[in-house]
């Protein structure tokens, strides 16, 4: 499914009680960034971005320097130790910030893609919740 | 050294542009036309693994077809005997003889068919598998690239947004908020709409014993029964 097509479908859709926004970002012309918002919470945008063959779907939880210093090989061991049980989701790290994805075949279905967004979208507020302890006042 | 590992050692040594520094674009070119060859050389070999396949096919049946011919001039032969027409009977030896040359022959070259099938078999497999694994790489690397791509507009949209750049904590607070909010307008919603049905009121007074319109099971019984004793 294309990312424009995708930005369509969702507009006019509810899922699991959940509505979304959706937009393309300005960038790189071959590589498409599609910016999703799950009911309501632009503070937690997931970015969807396509390859041959995966969906990636990222969320951006927060920087490295907001990490307590003392607790940061803490949290990572944490982090690590999470990503099993963390139903579809992952933890990661890209350039300088933690995120939370889940990646999927360029071949699934429009409900696939809806649940995974929908399910990443709580993990990510449910993850930043539980980590906050480790970050900066 | 496997694409992964380069990545992890790109990773550990702290280099931002992972996948240009691995493989810049013109290296993902070559790659993928090597993967391109080896997919067209894949091809040749399944072709002439057919043709072979059925070359060894034509001379089994060959093969079997001679077997038929030995047998049933053996027994020509065995009658020819049974007569004792003895000069009959080695003309057919002779044509048996002829017919066991030929077979010789047809097994050794079903035998070398045979063998160049196993070994055109394992060309195939050892090509799939090359190829599958460099597709994996070259995924790895793609979606390496992808992902920097990526990440640059994520980028450039956060830092022209201001308000995604907030901590992650104050971001936490504000969903926090936004969902109690919802919370409270969904109770709120609720409170009224009971309000203005007014199923407060009744409750109370069903709660007191007061207006209860509802007739009973027992009335309507006993209102029956009535009717029934006129």
């Amino acid at each position: 499914m294309e990312l424009n097509e995708l930005s369509i479908k969702l507009a006019s859709f509810e899922a699991e009680g959940v509505s979304f926004e959706s937009f393309l970002i300005a960038g790189d012309k071959d590589q498409e960034v599609l910016q999703v918002i799950v009911d309501g919470n632009d503070e937690l945008p997931i970015f969807v971005t396509q390859t041959d063959e995966q969906l990636l779907c990222i969320s951006y939880l927060f920087c490295e320097a907001e990490i307590k210093a003392e607790l940061k090989d803490e949290l990572n061991e944490a982090l690590l130790r999470l990503n099993v049980p963390i139903p579809l989701s992952a933890f990661a790290k890209v350039d300088d910030r933690y995120a939370i994805f889940g990646a999927l075949s360029v071949n699934s279905s429009f409900d696939d893609i809806s649940h995974e967004l929908v399910t990443l979208a709580d993990n990510a507020i449910d993850s930043l919740d539980a980590v906050t302890a480790y970050l900066n006042e | 050294m496997s694409i992964l590992k380069k990545l992890f050692t790109a990773v550990r040594g702290g280099a931002r542009e992972v996948g240009e520094s691995i493989v810049d674009a013109n290296g993902i070119r070559i790659f993928e036309q090597e993967i391109a060859d080896a997919q067209s050389a894949l091809q040749k070999a399944k072709k002439s693994l057919t043709e072979v396949m059925a070359k060894e096919m034509q001379c089994k049946r060959k093969v079997s077809a001679l077997n038929s011919s030995i047998s049933e001039h053996e027994d020509y032969a065995g009658q020819a005997l049974s007569q004792d027409n003895e000069t009959l009977a080695i003309e057919i030896a002779e044509k048996i003889g002829d017919f066991e040359t030929e077979k010789a022959e047809q097994e050794q070259v079903l035998s070398g068919f045979t063998n160049h099938i196993v070994a055109l078999k394992q060309q195939v497999k050892e090509a799939e598998k090359t190829i599958k694994e460099n597709q994996r790489q070259l995924t790895m690397v793609k979606t390496t690239e992808s992902v920097q791509k990526a990440t640059m507009a994520v980028n450039s949209t956060l830092n022209t947004n201001e308000s995604s750049m907030t901590s992650a904590r104050a971001s936490l607070d504000r969903i926090k908020q936004r969902q109690q909010d919802r919370q409270d307008e969904l109770s709120a919603a609720k409170q009224l709409e009971s309000a203005t049905n007014g199923d407060d009121l009744k409750a109370k007074m069903a709660d007191a014993g007061i207006g209860g319109s509802n007739t009973k099971n027992s009335d309507i019984l006993a209102r029956i029964k009535a009717k029934q004793g006129k």
